[in-house]
């Protein structure tokens, strides 16, 4: 079309003799010339996220390729590259292994059971604490509430067993005052009310930190309006603060729900030996002994794909019913 | 003969002063259990704290005494102490923690630091594949035993770059920091780009001054987790004269027995099982530095970590 607007028109009548049409520049050939031009711009940036990149990609993308040996029979004399494919023979032998699904069952308890006792805790200390009208009374609350997400595994286990031991402060209490004795270190039945209570001491506090930002975002006229139209106070938590708080909850079990496999390793590591193998074996543990102790890397390289591929799904599916409910959810459809 | 006027008021309480107009008083019964609860949470925190310091700086007797762990201040001594820090395993694996803390701190917040802004300018060469691929280490790990074996083909197994390199940068980290250099306008950085700065003076005479709060909660993340670190020294680290403070702390004060081959706790005196004050003593070397160094950050946290993590 440029074409003809620019070839000299016959009515006119002022032929000024041939002109060479000029093509303009294909999209594919500006689309380059731009890349070429943003690449002499942005090379300094590209040098900045490079160490980053290479250190992802050593020790996250490489190792991501090395779930191969998961098909293999892996020997580590020979290496990822020379050992022999198997198919799914690894993965057959998972599966008819009573201990690996003792492993599942202890990991899917123990989330279903977080989810109903640990889940509302950092929810009702966000209310509590934003109920202060004090903000000095507030900062100290939060400081101290939040310290031991900083503590490791073992001070938050060995604090555990100073206290509530069979040598604790507790049990010593106890003796002293004739009352008997109780144990919960070493009990395998109750330990998925110690890992619990564990989990809620270290990281309940740091867990409420956002639901803290997301009260802070409630419009305090709502709270007015309500209260003006007679609602009581907990009516106005019901119909004022809860819906505030519903999109980060629906986020949290989401991402809560992914990760229904990992109940995380080191806690359950340090306890093995105290309550046995039996109520501590989650599938982290398993996948460790069965690989880097007995030596078996392709085996228990199965049973580590298996529950990422596994988390993985459950990510992508709960946050298509998050969807399905009309809430955002971890990522936006787009 | 009284009107209702001169009639003497009950006592009122009075008023919150940011009590909004229109709120009601909370009950005495609701005031009182908001208290409790609230006192016990901070007990629930602070009194193990209180026990565990108070019986590592109790003499024997004392300890012997009150048959276990020390309530009540009762007698000072820094012996335990004096044991674990004259040169032992432990004096050594303090030396470790602090190092690898210092060094992996510097490390992991220098790279996040620079990627972060490598990726936080719109519409910027190729940002948009990179940070996928930054986000998709988020969603999908590689599991344990594949970075075993990779760290092991990098012959990196007994070293201390194995606590460091694979987990160097964190993504979660890295979108706090970029999400909160993008919101650093625009025009600024335009500017000082006009007046002839390149990207790496912009980031550290302009950026980074505008983001010590961030920067400084970022590095007390990283150095929180290595000082913490007790997973990748466990996995990587069979030579127990390299172990850092948490796996020392493991096996004398959860499990209570000596390190075998590693010698004493004390070089000069033979190899008793630890005491309870010097198990004591070793908890509270574990927490020192969180406990030194959080109060300075901590008033950060809302103003790095929320806004950050809102944004993002």
């Amino acid at each position: 079309m440029t074409i003809h607007a620019d070839e000299p028109r016959a009515e006119s009548g002022q032929v000024v003799g041939p002109r060479e049409p000029v093509p303009p520049p294909s999209r594919a050939a500006l689309r380059r010339a731009d890349r070429r031009r943003r690449f002499r711009r942005d090379w300094p940036l590209l040098v900045m996220v490079a160490p980053t990149i290479l250190v992802l990609a050593a020790f996250h993308y490489l190792p991501l390729l090395g779930n191969v040996i998961a098909f293999q029979d892996y020997s580590p004399f020979v290496g990822i590259l020379e050992s022999p494919i198997i198919g799914l023979a690894n993965f057959e032998r998972l599966f008819g292994d009573p201990d690996f699904w003792r492993a599942t069952g202890n990991t899917l308890g123990i989330t279903a059971f977080q989810l109903v006792f640990y889940f509302p805790v950092p929810i009702v200390l966000a209310l509590l604490i934003n109920s202060l009208l004090s903000a000095r009374l507030k900062l100290f609350i939060q400081s101290v509430v939040y310290l031991p997400h900083f503590f490791s595994w073992v001070l938050v286990i060995t604090l555990f067993q100073q206290m509530l031991g069979g040598a604790g402060v507790v049990n010593n209490f106890l003796r002293q005052n004739d009352l008997g004795a109780f144990d919960v270190m070493t009990n395998p039945d109750t330990f998925i009310l110690l890992v619990t209570a564990e989990g809620i001491w270290k990281d309940a506090g740091w867990g409420m930190i956002i639901f803290l930002a997301a009260l802070s975002t409630v419009n305090a006229d709502l709270y007015e309006a309500a209260a003006v139209d007679g609602a009581s106070r907990w009516r106005r938590l019901w119909h004022v603060t809860l819906p505030a708080l519903v999109p980060v909850i629906v986020l949290l079990l989401i991402m809560r729900l992914g990760d229904a496999l990992s109940v995380g390793f080191e806690q359950f590591l340090l306890q093995r030996g105290a309550v046995g193998v039996n109520a501590s074996e989650v599938l982290d543990t398993y996948v460790y002994y069965e690989g880097v102790v007995n030596g078996d890397f392709a085996y228990a390289g199965a049973a580590g794909l298996f529950k990422g591929v596994v988390g993985l799904l459950l990510v992508l599916g709960a946050n298509k019913v998050a969807h399905l409910l009309g809430q955002p959810g971890v990522y936006s459809r787009s | 003969m009284t009107t209702i006027a001169e009639r003497p008021q009950a006592p009122r309480r009075r008023r919150h002063p940011l009590r909004p107009a229109w709120e009601e008083e909370p009950t005495p019964l609701g005031r009182a259990a908001k208290a409790v609860v609230l006192a016990l949470v901070v007990l629930a925190v602070a009194f193990p704290l209180y026990v565990v310091v108070l019986t590592s700086l109790s003499p024997q007797e004392a300890i012997t005494r009150a048959g276990g762990l020390v309530t009540v201040p009762d007698g000072f001594s820094l012996a335990a102490y004096e044991e674990i820090l004259s040169g032992g395993v432990v004096t050594r694996s303090v030396l470790v923690s602090t190092g690898l803390t210092l060094f992996g701190t510097l490390f992991s917040t220098t790279l996040t630091v620079l990627a972060a802004y490598g990726l936080s300018r719109r519409g910027s060469f190729a940002h948009r594949p990179l940070l996928f691929a930054v986000l998709l280490t988020f969603l999908f790990g590689p599991g344990l035993i594949p970075t075993y074996l990779t760290v092991q083909t990098f012959g990196l197994l007994d070293t201390y770059a194995s606590l460091v390199l694979p987990t160097a940068v964190a993504a979660f980290n890295l979108v706090v920091m970029r999400s909160f250099f993008m919101s650093i306008p625009q025009e600024l950085t335009d500017s000082a780009r006009i007046d002839g700065a390149g990207e790496f003076r912009i980031l550290t005479s302009l950026v980074l001054p505008l983001s010590k709060a961030v920067t400084a909660v970022i590095a007390l993340f990283y150095g929180v987790g290595y000082w913490n670190a007790f997973f990748n020294a466990f996995l990587y680290l069979s030579d127990n004269d390299k172990w850092p403070l948490q796996l020392v702390l493991r096996t004398y004060a959860l499990e209570g027995i000596p390190i075998p081959g590693a010698g004493p706790i004390d070089s000069v005196a033979g190899g008793p099982l630890p005491t309870l004050a010097v198990k004591m003593a070793v908890v509270v070397l574990a927490v020192l530095p969180v406990l030194f160094v959080y109060p300075f950050v901590q008033r950060h946290f809302t103003k790095g970590v929320i806004v950050g993590a809102v944004k993002g």
